[in-house]
Protein backbone atom coordinates (compact mmCIF):
# COMPACT_ATOMS: atom_id res chain seq x y z
CA UNK A 1 0.00 0.00 0.00
CA UNK A 2 1.96 3.28 -1.09
CA UNK A 3 -1.45 5.38 -1.68
CA UNK A 4 0.33 8.22 0.45
CA UNK A 5 -2.62 9.36 2.08
CA UNK A 6 -3.51 6.25 3.98
CA UNK A 7 -1.64 4.25 6.45
CA UNK A 8 -1.68 0.59 7.38
CA UNK A 9 -0.47 -0.72 10.81
CA UNK A 10 -0.52 -4.38 11.45
CA UNK A 11 0.21 -5.47 14.54
CA UNK A 12 1.85 -9.14 15.03
CA UNK A 13 3.73 -10.56 17.97
CA UNK A 14 5.44 -14.15 16.88
CA UNK A 15 4.67 -15.42 20.03
CA UNK A 16 0.96 -15.85 20.98
CA UNK A 17 -0.74 -14.05 23.68
CA UNK A 18 1.49 -11.38 24.49
CA UNK A 19 -0.94 -8.66 23.43
CA UNK A 20 -1.54 -7.77 19.69
CA UNK A 21 -5.45 -7.68 20.18
CA UNK A 22 -5.13 -5.65 23.26
CA UNK A 23 -2.52 -3.34 21.41
CA UNK A 24 -4.18 -2.97 18.42
CA UNK A 25 -7.82 -2.48 20.05
CA UNK A 26 -6.16 0.42 21.72
CA UNK A 27 -4.18 1.65 19.46
CA UNK A 28 -7.98 1.57 17.03
CA UNK A 29 -9.92 3.59 19.91
CA UNK A 30 -7.30 5.99 21.00
CA UNK A 31 -7.44 7.04 17.33
CA UNK A 32 -11.29 6.97 16.79
CA UNK A 33 -11.07 9.85 18.99
CA UNK A 34 -10.58 12.16 16.02
CA UNK A 35 -13.55 11.22 13.91
CA UNK A 36 -12.39 12.97 10.82
CA UNK A 37 -10.39 10.12 9.78
CA UNK A 38 -12.17 7.09 9.03
CA UNK A 39 -10.69 3.78 10.64
CA UNK A 40 -10.80 0.58 9.64
CA UNK A 41 -10.41 -2.30 12.21
CA UNK A 42 -9.41 -5.51 10.24
CA UNK A 43 -9.17 -8.89 12.28
CA UNK A 44 -7.16 -11.19 10.26
CA UNK A 45 -6.43 -13.76 13.03
CA UNK A 46 -9.16 -15.91 11.45
CA UNK A 47 -8.90 -19.13 13.33
CA UNK A 48 -9.39 -17.61 16.84
CA UNK A 49 -10.60 -13.90 15.88
CA UNK A 50 -10.95 -11.92 19.35
CA UNK A 51 -10.69 -8.34 18.34
CA UNK A 52 -14.94 -8.02 18.70
CA UNK A 53 -14.72 -9.23 22.35
CA UNK A 54 -12.89 -5.47 22.90
CA UNK A 55 -14.34 -3.21 20.06
CA UNK A 56 -18.10 -4.56 20.36
CA UNK A 57 -19.12 -4.29 16.48
CA UNK A 58 -22.22 -4.37 15.18
CA UNK A 59 -22.36 -6.72 12.12
CA UNK A 60 -24.16 -5.58 8.94
CA UNK A 61 -22.88 -8.00 5.89
CA UNK A 62 -21.65 -11.38 5.99
CA UNK A 63 -20.06 -13.29 2.89
CA UNK A 64 -18.96 -16.75 2.74
CA UNK A 65 -15.89 -17.88 1.65
CA UNK A 66 -15.45 -20.25 -0.94
CA UNK A 67 -12.44 -21.80 -2.45
CA UNK A 68 -12.33 -23.99 -5.89
CA UNK A 69 -12.12 -27.71 -5.55
CA UNK A 70 -11.69 -30.21 -8.19
CA UNK A 71 -14.17 -32.73 -8.77
CA UNK A 72 -13.12 -35.65 -11.12
CA UNK A 73 -15.20 -37.14 -13.69
CA UNK A 74 -13.81 -41.16 -14.00
CA UNK A 75 -15.61 -41.42 -16.89
CA UNK A 76 -13.29 -38.95 -19.06
CA UNK A 77 -10.18 -39.29 -16.67
CA UNK A 78 -7.32 -41.83 -18.01
CA UNK A 79 -5.02 -42.34 -14.84
CA UNK A 80 -2.60 -40.46 -16.34
CA UNK A 81 -1.68 -38.84 -12.95
CA UNK A 82 -0.44 -35.43 -14.67
CA UNK A 83 -2.98 -33.95 -11.83
CA UNK A 84 -1.30 -35.59 -8.75
CA UNK A 85 2.09 -34.66 -10.31
CA UNK A 86 1.41 -30.75 -10.54
CA UNK A 87 -0.10 -30.49 -7.23
CA UNK A 88 2.09 -29.03 -4.85
CA UNK A 89 0.40 -30.02 -1.66
CA UNK A 90 -0.70 -33.59 -2.65
CA UNK A 91 -4.37 -32.87 -2.79
CA UNK A 92 -5.04 -35.45 -5.33
CA UNK A 93 -3.51 -38.47 -6.12
CA UNK A 94 -3.45 -41.36 -8.95
CA UNK A 95 -3.86 -44.55 -7.77
CA UNK A 96 -3.86 -48.10 -9.88
CA UNK A 97 -7.20 -47.00 -11.58
CA UNK A 98 -8.65 -44.16 -8.80
CA UNK A 99 -8.58 -40.91 -8.27
CA UNK A 100 -8.49 -39.80 -4.59
CA UNK A 101 -9.23 -35.79 -4.03
CA UNK A 102 -8.16 -34.36 -0.23
CA UNK A 103 -9.85 -30.98 -0.26
CA UNK A 104 -8.84 -30.04 2.87
CA UNK A 105 -5.09 -30.11 1.41
CA UNK A 106 -6.13 -28.70 -1.71
CA UNK A 107 -5.36 -24.75 -1.98
CA UNK A 108 -7.50 -23.98 -4.79
CA UNK A 109 -4.90 -22.73 -7.46
CA UNK A 110 -6.12 -24.64 -10.18
CA UNK A 111 -3.61 -26.10 -12.10
CA UNK A 112 -4.66 -30.02 -12.01
CA UNK A 113 -7.77 -28.74 -13.59
CA UNK A 114 -5.79 -26.83 -16.45
CA UNK A 115 -3.32 -29.75 -17.02
CA UNK A 116 -5.91 -32.60 -17.65
CA UNK A 117 -5.66 -33.85 -20.89
CA UNK A 118 -9.04 -35.11 -21.07
CA UNK A 119 -11.30 -32.29 -19.67
CA UNK A 120 -12.21 -34.30 -16.40
CA UNK A 121 -11.86 -32.44 -13.76
CA UNK A 122 -14.27 -29.65 -13.05
CA UNK A 123 -13.77 -26.73 -10.01
CA UNK A 124 -16.62 -26.32 -7.78
CA UNK A 125 -16.79 -24.55 -4.50
CA UNK A 126 -16.25 -25.15 -1.41
CA UNK A 127 -17.14 -23.34 1.84
CA UNK A 128 -14.15 -22.57 3.99
CA UNK A 129 -15.35 -19.91 6.04
CA UNK A 130 -17.26 -16.26 6.17
CA UNK A 131 -16.50 -12.56 6.39
CA UNK A 132 -18.00 -10.10 8.65
CA UNK A 133 -18.49 -6.62 8.41
CA UNK A 134 -19.88 -3.44 10.20
CA UNK A 135 -19.28 -1.23 12.82
CA UNK A 136 -18.52 -0.37 16.63
CA UNK A 137 -18.74 3.30 17.10
CA UNK A 138 -16.59 5.28 14.77
CA UNK A 139 -14.32 2.33 13.70
CA UNK A 140 -15.07 0.27 10.60
CA UNK A 141 -15.05 -3.63 11.69
CA UNK A 142 -14.07 -6.68 9.46
CA UNK A 143 -13.22 -10.02 9.99
CA UNK A 144 -12.62 -13.58 9.01
CA UNK A 145 -13.77 -16.48 10.78
CA UNK A 146 -12.46 -19.93 9.59
CA UNK A 147 -15.03 -22.77 9.77
CA UNK A 148 -14.29 -25.59 12.82
CA UNK A 149 -12.11 -28.40 11.12
CA UNK A 150 -10.81 -26.26 7.91
CA UNK A 151 -6.96 -25.99 8.18
CA UNK A 152 -6.35 -22.86 5.52
CA UNK A 153 -6.26 -19.55 6.90
CA UNK A 154 -4.12 -17.92 4.04
CA UNK A 155 -7.33 -17.74 1.74
CA UNK A 156 -9.63 -16.44 4.13
CA UNK A 157 -7.31 -13.82 5.51
CA UNK A 158 -6.06 -12.86 1.23
CA UNK A 159 -10.49 -12.69 0.54
CA UNK A 160 -10.86 -10.31 3.68
CA UNK A 161 -8.24 -7.90 2.44
CA UNK A 162 -9.87 -7.72 -1.38
CA UNK A 163 -13.64 -7.71 0.39
CA UNK A 164 -12.51 -4.40 2.29
CA UNK A 165 -10.11 -2.57 -0.28
CA UNK A 166 -13.24 -0.72 -1.51
CA UNK A 167 -13.83 0.96 2.02
CA UNK A 168 -10.78 3.21 1.34
CA UNK A 169 -9.76 4.09 4.70
CA UNK A 170 -7.30 7.13 6.09
CA UNK A 171 -6.22 4.46 8.80
CA UNK A 172 -6.32 0.71 8.84
CA UNK A 173 -4.89 -1.75 11.85
CA UNK A 174 -4.46 -5.29 11.14
CA UNK A 175 -4.57 -7.54 13.86
CA UNK A 176 -3.04 -10.77 12.85
CA UNK A 177 -2.47 -14.28 13.58
CA UNK A 178 0.20 -14.98 16.14
CA UNK A 179 3.31 -17.00 15.03
CA UNK A 180 5.14 -16.09 11.69
CA UNK A 181 4.06 -19.14 9.13
CA UNK A 182 1.97 -18.01 6.17
CA UNK A 183 -1.44 -16.50 7.54
CA UNK A 184 0.87 -14.14 9.55
CA UNK A 185 2.50 -12.94 5.75
CA UNK A 186 -0.66 -12.93 4.10
CA UNK A 187 -1.92 -10.78 7.00
CA UNK A 188 0.92 -8.27 6.71
CA UNK A 189 1.40 -8.08 3.34
CA UNK A 190 1.01 -4.85 1.90
CA UNK A 191 1.16 -3.00 5.72
CA UNK A 192 3.60 0.48 5.74
CA UNK A 193 4.43 -0.56 9.51
CA UNK A 194 4.70 -3.32 12.03
CA UNK A 195 3.97 -3.08 15.42
CA UNK A 196 5.65 -6.23 16.96
CA UNK A 197 4.05 -6.87 20.34
CA UNK A 198 6.48 -9.20 22.72
CA UNK A 199 7.02 -9.59 26.51
CA UNK A 200 9.91 -9.57 28.62
CA UNK A 201 10.22 -13.45 28.64
CA UNK A 202 12.46 -15.60 26.62
CA UNK A 203 9.96 -17.05 25.01
CA UNK A 204 9.07 -13.60 23.87
CA UNK A 205 12.28 -12.40 22.65
CA UNK A 206 12.64 -15.40 20.81
CA UNK A 207 9.70 -14.99 18.94
CA UNK A 208 10.46 -11.57 18.55
CA UNK A 209 13.60 -12.58 16.52
CA UNK A 210 11.45 -14.93 14.14
CA UNK A 211 8.94 -11.62 13.74
CA UNK A 212 11.23 -9.17 12.85
CA UNK A 213 12.95 -11.80 10.23
CA UNK A 214 9.76 -11.72 8.86
CA UNK A 215 9.61 -8.01 8.98
CA UNK A 216 12.95 -7.50 7.71
CA UNK A 217 12.30 -9.97 4.88
CA UNK A 218 8.87 -8.40 3.34
CA UNK A 219 10.86 -5.13 4.10
CA UNK A 220 7.88 -3.24 6.17
CA UNK A 221 9.52 -0.27 8.69
CA UNK A 222 8.62 -2.24 12.74
CA UNK A 223 8.60 -0.94 15.71
CA UNK A 224 8.10 -2.75 19.45
CA UNK A 225 5.66 -2.75 21.84
CA UNK A 226 6.69 -4.40 25.35
CA UNK A 227 3.46 -5.78 27.30
CA UNK A 228 3.50 -6.57 30.75
CA UNK A 229 6.83 -5.05 31.21
CA UNK A 230 7.96 -6.16 35.14
CA UNK A 231 11.30 -4.66 36.07
CA UNK A 232 14.25 -5.03 33.61
CA UNK A 233 15.05 -7.67 30.87
CA UNK A 234 17.92 -6.72 29.71
CA UNK A 235 18.18 -8.84 26.76
CA UNK A 236 15.47 -7.91 25.14
CA UNK A 237 16.60 -3.97 25.31
CA UNK A 238 19.96 -5.18 23.99
CA UNK A 239 18.66 -7.35 21.03
CA UNK A 240 16.20 -3.84 19.84
CA UNK A 241 19.39 -1.81 19.84
CA UNK A 242 21.18 -4.48 18.23
CA UNK A 243 18.92 -4.39 15.21
CA UNK A 244 17.72 -1.20 15.50
CA UNK A 245 14.20 -2.29 16.67
CA UNK A 246 12.39 1.30 18.14
CA UNK A 247 10.97 0.27 21.42
CA UNK A 248 7.65 2.25 20.91
CA UNK A 249 5.95 1.75 24.06
CA UNK A 250 6.44 0.12 26.95
CA UNK A 251 2.70 -1.49 29.10
CA UNK A 252 3.86 -2.14 32.62
CA UNK A 253 2.35 -5.44 34.11
CA UNK A 254 -0.49 -4.61 36.48
CA UNK A 255 -3.05 -6.43 37.75
CA UNK A 256 -5.84 -4.14 37.36
CA UNK A 257 -5.20 -4.31 33.40
CA UNK A 258 -5.33 -8.79 33.72
CA UNK A 259 -8.73 -7.97 35.70
CA UNK A 260 -10.33 -5.52 33.02
CA UNK A 261 -9.18 -7.56 29.92
CA UNK A 262 -10.30 -10.82 31.48
CA UNK A 263 -13.71 -9.18 31.91
CA UNK A 264 -13.96 -8.04 28.22
CA UNK A 265 -12.48 -4.52 29.05
CA UNK A 266 -10.46 -2.70 26.35
CA UNK A 267 -7.66 -1.17 27.53
CA UNK A 268 -8.22 2.37 27.29
CA UNK A 269 -11.36 2.01 29.11
CA UNK A 270 -8.95 0.41 32.08
CA UNK A 271 -6.45 3.15 31.71
CA UNK A 272 -8.26 6.14 30.25
CA UNK A 273 -4.77 7.82 30.67
CA UNK A 274 -2.87 5.48 27.58
CA UNK A 275 -4.67 7.04 24.87
CA UNK A 276 -1.96 9.62 24.81
CA UNK A 277 0.55 7.33 24.58
CA UNK A 278 -1.37 5.33 21.65
CA UNK A 279 -1.53 8.73 19.74
CA UNK A 280 2.22 9.59 20.49
CA UNK A 281 3.18 6.07 19.30
CA UNK A 282 1.06 6.85 16.20
CA UNK A 283 2.87 9.68 15.84
CA UNK A 284 6.58 8.31 15.66
CA UNK A 285 4.74 5.49 13.82
CA UNK A 286 4.16 8.51 11.11
CA UNK A 287 7.46 9.79 11.08
CA UNK A 288 9.19 6.28 10.96
CA UNK A 289 6.89 5.63 7.83
CA UNK A 290 7.71 8.34 6.35
CA UNK A 291 11.45 8.29 7.11
CA UNK A 292 11.36 5.08 5.06
CA UNK A 293 9.91 6.06 1.92
CA UNK B 1 5.54 -62.48 -1.11
CA UNK B 2 6.66 -58.72 -1.66
CA UNK B 3 6.34 -56.50 2.10
CA UNK B 4 7.04 -53.43 2.36
CA UNK B 5 8.31 -52.27 6.00
CA UNK B 6 9.54 -48.47 6.85
CA UNK B 7 12.87 -48.77 8.44
CA UNK B 8 15.17 -46.18 9.79
CA UNK B 9 18.29 -47.66 7.34
CA UNK B 10 18.47 -49.33 4.29
CA UNK B 11 19.46 -52.40 5.80
CA UNK B 12 17.68 -56.08 6.80
CA UNK B 13 19.03 -54.92 10.36
CA UNK B 14 17.84 -51.45 10.36
CA UNK B 15 15.18 -50.57 13.06
CA UNK B 16 11.95 -50.45 12.19
CA UNK B 17 10.56 -47.16 11.67
CA UNK B 18 7.18 -46.51 13.40
CA UNK B 19 5.75 -43.54 11.12
CA UNK B 20 4.28 -44.20 7.68
CA UNK B 21 4.56 -41.19 5.45
CA UNK B 22 7.57 -39.58 7.30
CA UNK B 23 9.73 -42.79 7.64
CA UNK B 24 13.05 -42.40 6.77
CA UNK B 25 13.71 -45.48 4.28
CA UNK B 26 11.12 -48.79 2.92
CA UNK B 27 12.72 -51.92 2.78
CA UNK B 28 10.63 -54.55 0.19
CA UNK B 29 11.28 -57.87 1.23
CA UNK B 30 10.22 -61.24 -0.61
CA UNK B 31 9.14 -63.11 2.32
CA UNK B 32 10.55 -66.62 1.03
CA UNK B 33 14.20 -65.32 0.12
CA UNK B 34 15.01 -62.07 2.81
CA UNK B 35 15.99 -60.28 -0.64
CA UNK B 36 15.01 -56.75 -0.47
CA UNK B 37 14.99 -53.60 -2.35
CA UNK B 38 15.56 -50.41 0.04
CA UNK B 39 13.91 -47.26 -0.94
CA UNK B 40 14.87 -43.26 0.60
CA UNK B 41 11.16 -41.75 1.51
CA UNK B 42 10.43 -39.40 -1.38
CA UNK B 43 8.04 -37.68 1.06
CA UNK B 44 10.17 -37.03 3.92
CA UNK B 45 10.70 -33.32 3.05
CA UNK B 46 7.39 -32.87 2.00
CA UNK B 47 5.69 -29.58 3.68
CA UNK B 48 2.29 -31.96 4.02
CA UNK B 49 0.50 -34.69 2.49
CA UNK B 50 3.44 -36.91 3.06
CA UNK B 51 1.11 -40.12 3.85
CA UNK B 52 -0.56 -39.65 0.36
CA UNK B 53 2.93 -39.37 -1.34
CA UNK B 54 4.26 -42.26 0.07
CA UNK B 55 0.97 -44.11 -0.19
CA UNK B 56 1.34 -43.85 -4.56
CA UNK B 57 5.04 -44.60 -4.17
CA UNK B 58 4.72 -47.43 -2.50
CA UNK B 59 1.26 -48.30 -4.67
CA UNK B 60 3.41 -48.23 -7.43
CA UNK B 61 6.01 -50.98 -6.33
CA UNK B 62 2.81 -53.03 -5.96
CA UNK B 63 3.54 -54.91 -3.05
CA UNK B 64 0.73 -57.73 -1.38
CA UNK B 65 1.15 -55.82 1.97
CA UNK B 66 2.89 -52.65 3.61
CA UNK B 67 3.34 -52.85 7.40
CA UNK B 68 4.18 -49.91 9.55
CA UNK B 69 3.94 -48.56 13.13
CA UNK B 70 0.61 -46.92 12.40
CA UNK B 71 -0.91 -45.07 9.35
CA UNK B 72 -2.47 -41.61 8.65
CA UNK B 73 -6.09 -41.21 8.13
CA UNK B 74 -5.04 -39.46 4.15
CA UNK B 75 -2.46 -42.64 3.49
CA UNK B 76 -4.83 -44.91 4.59
CA UNK B 77 -7.75 -43.83 2.75
CA UNK B 78 -5.07 -43.60 -0.49
CA UNK B 79 -3.55 -47.39 0.26
CA UNK B 80 -7.25 -48.47 0.58
CA UNK B 81 -8.14 -47.56 -2.66
CA UNK B 82 -5.38 -48.81 -4.22
CA UNK B 83 -6.14 -52.23 -2.42
CA UNK B 84 -3.33 -52.37 -0.36
CA UNK B 85 -3.42 -54.49 3.00
CA UNK B 86 -2.03 -52.58 5.85
CA UNK B 87 -0.50 -54.37 9.15
CA UNK B 88 0.41 -52.89 11.96
CA UNK B 89 3.79 -54.62 13.00
CA UNK B 90 3.15 -53.60 17.09
CA UNK B 91 5.72 -55.15 19.36
CA UNK B 92 8.00 -56.46 16.66
CA UNK B 93 11.82 -55.43 16.85
CA UNK B 94 12.79 -56.12 14.01
CA UNK B 95 12.26 -56.79 9.63
CA UNK B 96 13.56 -60.33 10.73
CA UNK B 97 11.03 -59.95 13.26
CA UNK B 98 8.32 -58.56 11.05
CA UNK B 99 8.17 -60.96 8.18
CA UNK B 100 7.82 -64.02 10.67
CA UNK B 101 4.82 -62.39 12.56
CA UNK B 102 3.16 -61.71 9.37
CA UNK B 103 3.55 -65.22 7.93
CA UNK B 104 2.27 -66.43 11.02
CA UNK B 105 -0.43 -64.19 10.82
CA UNK B 106 -0.02 -62.58 14.27
CA UNK B 107 0.18 -59.08 12.90
CA UNK B 108 -3.05 -56.99 13.35
CA UNK B 109 -4.58 -56.33 10.35
CA UNK B 110 -5.14 -52.12 9.95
Amino acid sequence: MTNRDSLKIAVASGKGGTGKTTVATALALSLAEDTSKPILFLDCDVEAPNAHLFLKPQFREEKPVEILIPEVNEELCTYCGKCAEVCQFQAIAVLSQRVLVFPQLCHGCGSCTMICPTNAIHETPKTIGVLQKGTAGEIEFARGVMDIGEPMAVPIIRQLKKWVAPLKPKITIVDSPPGTSCPVVESIRGSDFLLLVTEPTPFGLHDLKLAYQVAKELQIPAGVVINRENGVYEELDEFCAQVNLPVLMRIPFQRVIAEGIAKGENLLNILPEMSEDFQNTMDVIKTLVKKGK
Amino acid sequence: MKIAITTTAPQLQAQLDPRFGRCAYLLVVDSETMEFQAYPNPAINAPGGAGIKMAKFVSDLKPDAVISGDFGPNAAEALRSANLAMYLFGESQSVQDVIERFKTGKLTRF
